[in-house]
Formats: structure tokens, sequence, C-alpha cells
């Protein structure tokens, strides 16, 4: 009876509380849902790498070609029966549209954000601010239906031909980016000490020299954060280039002549092609190229970041 | 040249290029709305489109890109809320947590095409849902997931370590602290969050051309039979977006209106995002006043 009864309480006591159930219910949950994001991670990077590396093993292309080779046309096998699949216009053109307009983006955006932060905050905290809050958001296609109407007729107007190329890639681009490498300086500036400022305009400093020798100085690793972060969503972005690249799988020989990037031949080309077959596949490649890319871009944001923290 | 002189010509210059800066964004804004506000009309909103002939509107497409932005965003809260929460509340920083951090962030610096082409390898082959709303839904909420949880954690975080104390005092599990406490406090910012990123969803496109697909088949407005093939509550219909449709019409459209549309489209999609971002504004310094009564 006595043994029954100390049972009875053991198990009472082992058994979980309403309370408990509820929290290893919601503590299980959450974590479901953590994890069912770190398998779409995974999904993605596996699907595109097993679709783009079916060029090399399956249709027998060699990486080398693939890389280097400078004329893309997959229909057609060239004099040694192999396919044309030569990437190396599509990467040119998607590394010198992205850096570029990073080259023409970075002092505007870096400009800016010391006129918000450091000599008019008022005016950047009431204008600039929400100006540049309010063009992050605004959708890729418009850009490229603007860059469309207004960049490619005027590149026409000035240097002759199509008007469609690398230029008025550059300048669709280059707005696009802006506003996000805008408020990611500004934000890096920010985080730059008071009192760094205060010393130096305490030592005689200029206000452009305290800007100059000490608050860039100090933020260099979130200002190089910034354009690489932009560098990435130029390299990335797909419609608004390709709306305005002309499309042709060209070398770039000038940056007004028609040529493409990695993402514009992607979007006109995977529905034109039937899954599986060497031209499919060819293009999957080069989606792995862009993952892998981004990838890279990301690397070196962890990088800037770990340098700038040891400083 | 002496340093005061030296100031003052860099100083001018900063002037000149945050001038300019802003001058570029005003005439970016102006060109939209100017070109594009002519062009609506209540027609213009609610007919569908016309594939050859002149004045055809974007009914269709407006109806698929709110439908899309709420299926994706049903899709995506739950899973961004859930991931927010075990990141921020329960997991602990170990080498796990840094590896699923920046996994997060791989999957958010990802090219849009990249999210769209594995939404249409997966979903619309693999799985055989077709150019379907579902698919795109699902596409979109690989593309918002990251964000949301990035923003519903930093929402997470300004609630202050006091309230999680008090929780845990008066004697509620962690979970409870969680549900009845921090989530209440954090509803204004992560509403916040959650209209904003419902303004980048609604403007995307790159994700959905292989996904959602590049046809509007004509509904019909009056059946909301979710089976019927024509009823506009369909998930399994393809549905081309404004902001597909804007693409689709400038790269191979033939209709002899193309620029009005896409200018009018434009109109649509910016004024769209702008509402976004007041609401976002307003609803979360109201929500605020209203649950804190400050």
């Amino acid at each position: 009876m006595k043994t029954k009864t100390t049972q009875q309480l053991e198990q009472q006591l082992k058994r979980h509380s309403k309370a408990a159930k509820l929290e290893i219910w919601g503590r299980t949950i959450s974590l479901t849902a953590l994890l069912l994001i770190v398998a779409v991670v995974v999904a993605i990077i596996g699907f595109v790498a097993s679709k783009g590396i079916a060029t090399f093993t399956s249709n027998h292309v060699n990486l080398g070609d693939f890389l280097t080779g400078k004329s893309w046309n997959p229909n057609i096998t060239d004099a040694n029966g192999k396919p044309e699949v030569g990437a190396l216009p599509m990467i040119v053109g998607s590394f010198l549209i992205t850096i570029l307009s990073a080259i023409v983006a970075t002092p505007f955006a870096i400009g800016t954000a010391v006129f918000m932060n450091e000599i008019s905050p008022n005016k950047g905290a009431k204008i600039l601010q929400p100006v540049t809050e309010l063009l992050v958001g605004i959708p890729s296609v418009v850009y490229g239906f603007i860059g469309l109407s207004v960049v490619v007729p005027t590149t026409r107007a000035i240097f002759g031909g199509s008007g469609f190329g690398i230029l008025s890639g550059t300048c669709v681009l280059f707005v696009m980016i802006l506003p996000t490498v805008t408020s990611m300086s500004a934000d890096a500036l920010k985080s730059v000490p008071r009192y760094y400022r205060e010393a130096s305009l305490a030592l005689g400093a200029t206000q452009w020299q305290t800007i100059y020798k000490v608050v860039l100085r100090a933020a260099t690793p979130g200002l190089m954060t910034a354009v690489v972060f932009g560098m990435a969503r130029a390299f990335g972005e797909a419609l608004a280039v390709q709306m305005v690249i002309g499309n042709a799988a060209l070398m770039p020989n000038s940056l007004v002549s028609p040529s493409s990037t990695l993402t514009s031949v992607l979007t006109t080309g995977i529905g034109n092609t039937v899954m599986g077959s060497l031209q499919n596949n060819a293009l999957w490649s080069l989606a792995l190229v862009l993952l892998l890319m981004s990838l890279v871009f990301n690397l070196i944001i962890r990088l800037i970041g770990r340098k700038g923290r040891l400083q | 040249m002496d340093s005061k002189k030296q100031n003052k010509i860099a100083i001018g210059t900063l002037y000149g290029i945050a001038g300019l800066v802003v001058l570029i964004l005003l005439a970016l804004l102006g060109y939209i709305l100017a070109s594009g506000l002519p062009q609506l009309s209540w027609h213009f909103l609610t007919a569908p489109a016309k594939a050859f002939l002149k004045g055809g509107g974007v009914g269709v497409q407006l109806f698929n890109s709110f439908y899309l932005l709420i299926l994706a965003m049903a899709i995506s809260f739950p899973i961004a809320l859930g991931a927010a929460i075990y990141l921020y509340e329960y997991a602990r920083d170990n080498w796990i947590t840094t590896t699923i951090r920046t996994a997060i962030e791989i999957l958010s610096s990802l090219p849009s095409v990249v999210v769209g082409l594995f939404g249409f390898l997966f979903f619309v082959v693999k799985l055989r849902l077709g150019f379907s709303i579902l698919s795109g839904a699902f596409a979109l909420t690989f593309f918002n997931l990251p964000l949301l949880t990035r923003s519903i954690e930093d929402s997470l975080r300004t609630i202050d370590l006091e309230q999680r104390e008090g929780g845990l005092a008066l004697g509620l599990s962690r979970w409870e602290t969680i549900t009845r406490v921090i989530l209440p406090a954090a509803v204004p910012s992560i509403l916040t969050g959650v209209i904003l990123s419902a303004g980048r969803v609604f403007g995307e496109a790159a994700a959905l051309i292989y996904t959602a697909g590049q046809s509007a088949p004509a509904l019909n407005f009056a059946d909301w039979n979710p089976f019927n093939i024509s009823s506009p509550l369909n998930p399994m219909r393809p549905a081309e977006t404004l902001a597909v449709h804007i693409w689709k019409i400038n790269s191979e459209g033939i209709m002899p209106d193309a620029k009005a549309i896409s200018s009018g489209s434009s109109a649509v999609l910016i004024i769209a995002i702008l509402l976004f971002n007041f609401a976002a504004r307003y609803v979360g310094k109201r929500l605020y006043k209203r649950l804190t009564s400050a």
C-alpha cells in the first residue's frame, strides 16, 4: 500500500507540468522553423550545384574552356565537335558592370554619407535619410524601365549605336546601388565614437582634416563593407540590367556595344531551353558561377569585418 | 594651399555631391510619377491586359500581386517568427548558432534570380506545381525569409532584458514569457518590419518570372471557388504580377502602348511602396501608443 503511494507520488513529480509541456512544444516549433531556413539554404546550393556541374560531368565540357571560351553558342558545335559554351563574355560583362558601377557610386555614396553625418546632420536626417530609405525600396524593374526609356536613348544620342550596352547598365546600377551603399556608409560613420572627432578638432585640425584623416580612416572597414555589399547587389541584379544591356553574348569591345551578363543570359535563356539538354545545363552552370560569386562576396564582407574588429 | 582654404573647398564639394544625389533621386521619383500618373484611371487599374491592342489595363496583374504578397507573407511570417525566436531567445552562443546565422546571411545575399531558378527547378519541375501562384509564393518566401527573420530578431533585441527577467520571476516558463510578455511588447516594431518587407516582396520580379509565370489568364471575379481554374483564388493558375508585367512588355511585348502601360504600372508600384512605407511608420507609432499607453 505504502509503496504504491510513493510510486504514484514519483510519477506525479516526474510528469511534465502543463507549462513545461508548452515550453518543449514552443521550443521545438521555433527550432523547426529555424532548421527549415537552413534546409532551404542547403537545398538551394545543392540543387544549383548539382545542375551546374552536369555540364562538366555528363556533357563533358572542359571547365577551362567554359571559363575562358569567348564564344557562347550552345546550339552549335565547333570544329572539334565540341559545343561552344564559352562563358567568358558574360563573366567579363558581369564583372565590368559591377566594378564600374561601384567605382562611380562609391564617391557619391560616401560623400553623401559624410554630408549626412558630419556636415549637416540636421538636413541629413530631414531630407537625405528619408529619400535614401525610400529609394532602397524602388523595385528593380522600375529602374530597368527608366533605364530603357531615359538612359538608353541618351547614350544613343551621345555615343551613337543602339544605346544598349555596359554604359547604360552601369548608369542604371549606379542609381540602384547608391541608396544602399549610402545608408550603409552612414551607419559606418555613425559608429565612429564622438571623442575621435573632438580630439582631432581640439588638436587644431579643420573639419575636413578631421573627416579625411580621422573619421574616414576609423570607418574604413565599415565603408568597405558597404561598397562590397553594393557590388554584390550589382552583380546579382538581373532584370534591370537585362533590359538595358542589349543581350548579345559577345565579348564587350566597347562600353556602348550590346553585351550581356550572367544574370541577363539566365533570365532570357532558361525559359527557351529544354530541361536536361546541354543548352539548359550550360545555363545552370552560369547560375552556379553566380551563386559562387555571391558566396565570395559574402566571404569578403566577413573578412573585412574580422579585420576591422582586430584593429 | 593652406588648410583653411582646403577645408572650404572640400566642404563645398561635399555640399555639391549631396545636392547632386538628392537631385538624381528626386528626378527619378519625379519622372516616374510625372510620366505614370496621367496613365492611371479606373479602367487602367481594373481592365484585363490586351496582348496586341491598345487600351489594356493591369487589373489581373494588380490582383495577382496582392494575392501573391498575402500568400507569401502567410507562409513566411510564421517561419521567420519561429526562427527569430529560437535564434534570439533560445540559441546558445556557439559554433552551431554561428553557422546557422551564416547560412541565413548567405540566403539573404543570394541574387533573387538564383532563388527564382531554384524555385523553378524544385516547385515547378520536381514537385510538378507548374507555373503557379503556389510556386511563386514559395519562391517569394525564400526570398523574404532571411530579411524578415533578421528584422524580427532586431525587434526582439529592443525589448529590455528586465522584461524577460520579470516574466521568469513570476514563475512563467520561457515560452510563456516570450508569447505573453516579449511578443506583445515587440508587436509594433515587428509589424513595421513586416510591412517594409511586404514592399520589397510586392516589387520583386526576378524570383517570379520562372515560378509564378509570365502569363495572366483572364479571371472570373464572380467565381470565388478556389478549385475552379478561372477563379481568382485558384492557387494553381499561372499569375503574372505587376512587376513581371513591366519587365515582360518591355522585353518582348508587342502591344502598341507598352510604354504608357509600363509608365502607369511603375507609378502604381511606386505608390504602393510609398504607401507601405508610410503605413509602416504610422502603424508602428500608433500601435506603440496603444499598447504601451505612452
